[in-house]
């Protein structure tokens, strides 16, 4: 007997539950380090010049590609394009949308778990940097490094289970409760909590964190102004030029629209595979621009407002600059050992970003539990089951390979950098050119609250979008390709990570192939189905 | 903070929050078009009644 099909409850439940997807680490940790080394203040203007043109453009390709997929009964990728790009090929292209998603996820859990084990120490007051000032950057990064166990390979196990495995165990337990009870019932009831208890926290440190004055009058400059200042001053990339040449320097433009790509959570399968859960009359435009309003109030508004002001106010210049882990990790943790009431503030900075990545990384299981449930018809339970050992294994090799955190860097970089850039562009290129520019239009129309122009899908999305994407992709495999293929070249943990991303393509591609005999078929019925309301597909 | 830096970030947060509101207010406080427009099946006439 077929299951009854899986809906959202509301409409802010899949608003809240797609913005939970994008708010994650990136937007406290990586676009405040982003725009300060490009620029600063300038770096708004590619920042949202990609939002326009790349950005939205492909959030609405998406939801409007998971919707259409959703009307046909399909939830997953590969089921989802192949149907709707009316070609067999289409489903093993869809295999991206679920190595993305099961990739990331298995490196993202660990350093979720990381944000838990925070929390939990500030929580218990057990994260001691010592009385010297002096010594507490040091003292941090020595926390960071036993925590994280980065001094050597399998560290993590040696002698016994170390603690943070057991902070993994439970945060990859949680993630496993929740996706088992469903969209409604899990996903966006769990979310809709989230997302508010994760503003209320990120506001109260907001709030501390400008209204700290100058905390330290022997040191007049590191006050909470200048802390903007440093954050928000548009400044030349190159020493000696003026602010406006960052704007002719290409890499700015890259980190740009890198950190758009990357904040909206697109190219990952996900929104597609969320949207699909939506009734043919229900809105997508006005949702999924509520989505990225969300995910940019979290990014600008409070990421942009924290992490840099307060990690100048406490350590100048020189220590609001660093890197994603630096930043958070590192950096953080000092600044919250200077600060009145650190020890709460602490707790609800790593909660805050526990939530950010939790309502992510429930994002990432969802496509592939809906995959499997398509492909070989089996029930939540064992989806859940097969979905937990093959992301517990991988997740237990990014655990054991912790050095110099060199396996979870490679995952990274293969998926969660060049992975979601190839599929967000097929995914536009799939509605653009093979789905059709028209009918997606028309598709989104359907229950629209906002409607967008026709030019927006028919010139953007279809010329301008895919244009940008591959000019970006090209400039950052330039700039950034040659340097991994050395590190690849070398063997060793790099190496041995590309396989396990190579081992999960191939496990998914055999499982669409298997799965495509059962929707062949299908494929010809399909065709006329996804017309919306006669519309003429015009591609 | 120059006055420069000052436009940046007043810029950058009025757009994104003005955005955010914008869309937050039509979605909580409109109707949704599912619930305000009427297929012509979903109008009773009530021609079938006796």
């Amino acid at each position: 007997m077929a299951r009854p099909a899986e809906h959202w409850s509301t409409r802010i439940g899949v608003i809240m539950a797609v913005a939970g997807s994008a708010v994650g680490l990136g937007n406290f940790l990586r676009f405040p380090g982003q725009a300060v080394n490009n620029g600063g203040g300038v770096f708004m203007i590619p920042y949202f010049c990609a939002l326009l043109l790349l950005g939205i453009p492909v959030c609405w390709a998406e939801w409007t590609l998971g919707k259409a997929g959703g009307r046909l009964g399909y939830h997953s990728c590969p089921a989802i394009l192949g149907a709707l790009g009316r070609h067999r090929a289409w489903h093993y292209v869809g295999a991206l949308g679920l190595l993305m998603p099961t990739v990331v996820y298995v490196y993202y859990v660990v350093i979720e778990s990381w944000c838990l084990a925070y929390a939990c120490h500030y929580a218990l007051g057990r994260i001691d940097l010592g009385t010297a000032p002096g010594e507490y950057v040091a003292r941090s990064a020595e926390f960071f490094r036993r925590l994280v166990g980065t001094d050597q390979d399998g560290l993590m196990i040696a002698g016994g289970l170390h603690p943070s495995v057991w902070f993994w165990i439970v945060t990859f337990a949680l993630n496993f409760i929740l996706i088992y009870r469903g969209i409604s019932r899990g996903i966006e009831r769990f979310c809709n909590i989230a997302m508010p208890a994760m503003a209320l926290c990120a506001v109260a440190v907001l709030v501390r964190v400008l209204t700290l004055g100058t905390p330290d009058p022997a040191r007049p400059d590191q006050n909470v102004l200048n802390g903007l200042g440093f954050m928000w001053n548009p400044k030349p990339v190159h020493a000696g030029e003026n602010w406006v040449a960052s704007l002719a320097e290409p890499k700015v433009w890259l980190a740009a629209a890198g950190q758009i790509f990357f904040t909206l959570s697109v190219g990952f399968g996900v929104i597609m595979n969320y949207a699909s859960y939506l009734r043919p009359k229900d809105d997508i435009v006005l949702s999924s621009l509520t989505a990225s309003a969300t995910n940019e109030t979290f990014e600008v508004c409070l990421g942009g407002l924290i992490t840099i002001p307060a990690a100048f106010v406490f350590l100048g210049a020189t220590g609001a600059v660093g890197g994603t882990f630096g930043l958070g990790f590192n950096t953080l943790p000092v600044v919250f050992e200077y600060m009145p009431a650190g020890r709460l503030f602490g707790f609800l900075w790593f909660f805050m970003l526990f939530l950010a990545a939790i309502t992510s990384s429930l994002s990432l299981l969802q496509p592939v539990i809906a995959f499997l449930e398509e492909a070989l018809h089996v029930g939540r339970q064992a989806s859940v089951t097969i979905l937990g050992l093959v992301t517990a294994l991988g997740s237990l090799f990014v655990i054991y390979f912790s050095r110099d955190l060199a396996a979870l860097d490679t995952l990274d970089f293969w998926t969660g950098n060049v992975g979601i850039f190839v599929l967000g562009t097929l995914e536009i290129i799939m509605l653009g050119w093979i789905f059709g520019a028209h009918r997606g239009h028309a598709v989104a129309l359907e229950g629209a609250e906002l409607r967008p122009p026709a030019w927006m899908f028919t010139v953007v999305m279809r010329y301008i979008t895919p244009a940008y994407l591959l000019l970006v992709f090209a400039l950052w495999c330039h700039w950034n390709a040659p340097a991994y293929l050395k590190t690849l070249a070398k063997g060793g943990v790099p190496l041995l990570s590309v396989g396990v991303i190579v081992t999960m393509l191939v496990f998914f591609l055999l499982m669409v192939h298997l799965a495509s005999r059962r929707w062949g078929p299908l494929l010809a019925r399909t065709r006329d189905v996804i017309l919306v309301g006669g519309s003429e597909d015009r591609t | 903070m120059t006055l420069a830096g000052w436009v940046f970030m007043l810029c950058s947060l009025v757009l994104v929050l003005g955005l955010a509101i914008f869309c937050y207010v039509r979605v909580l406080f409109r109707p949704a078009a599912t619930e305000h427009m009427h297929a012509p099946l979903d109008i009773d006439t009530g021609n079938g009644q006796p």
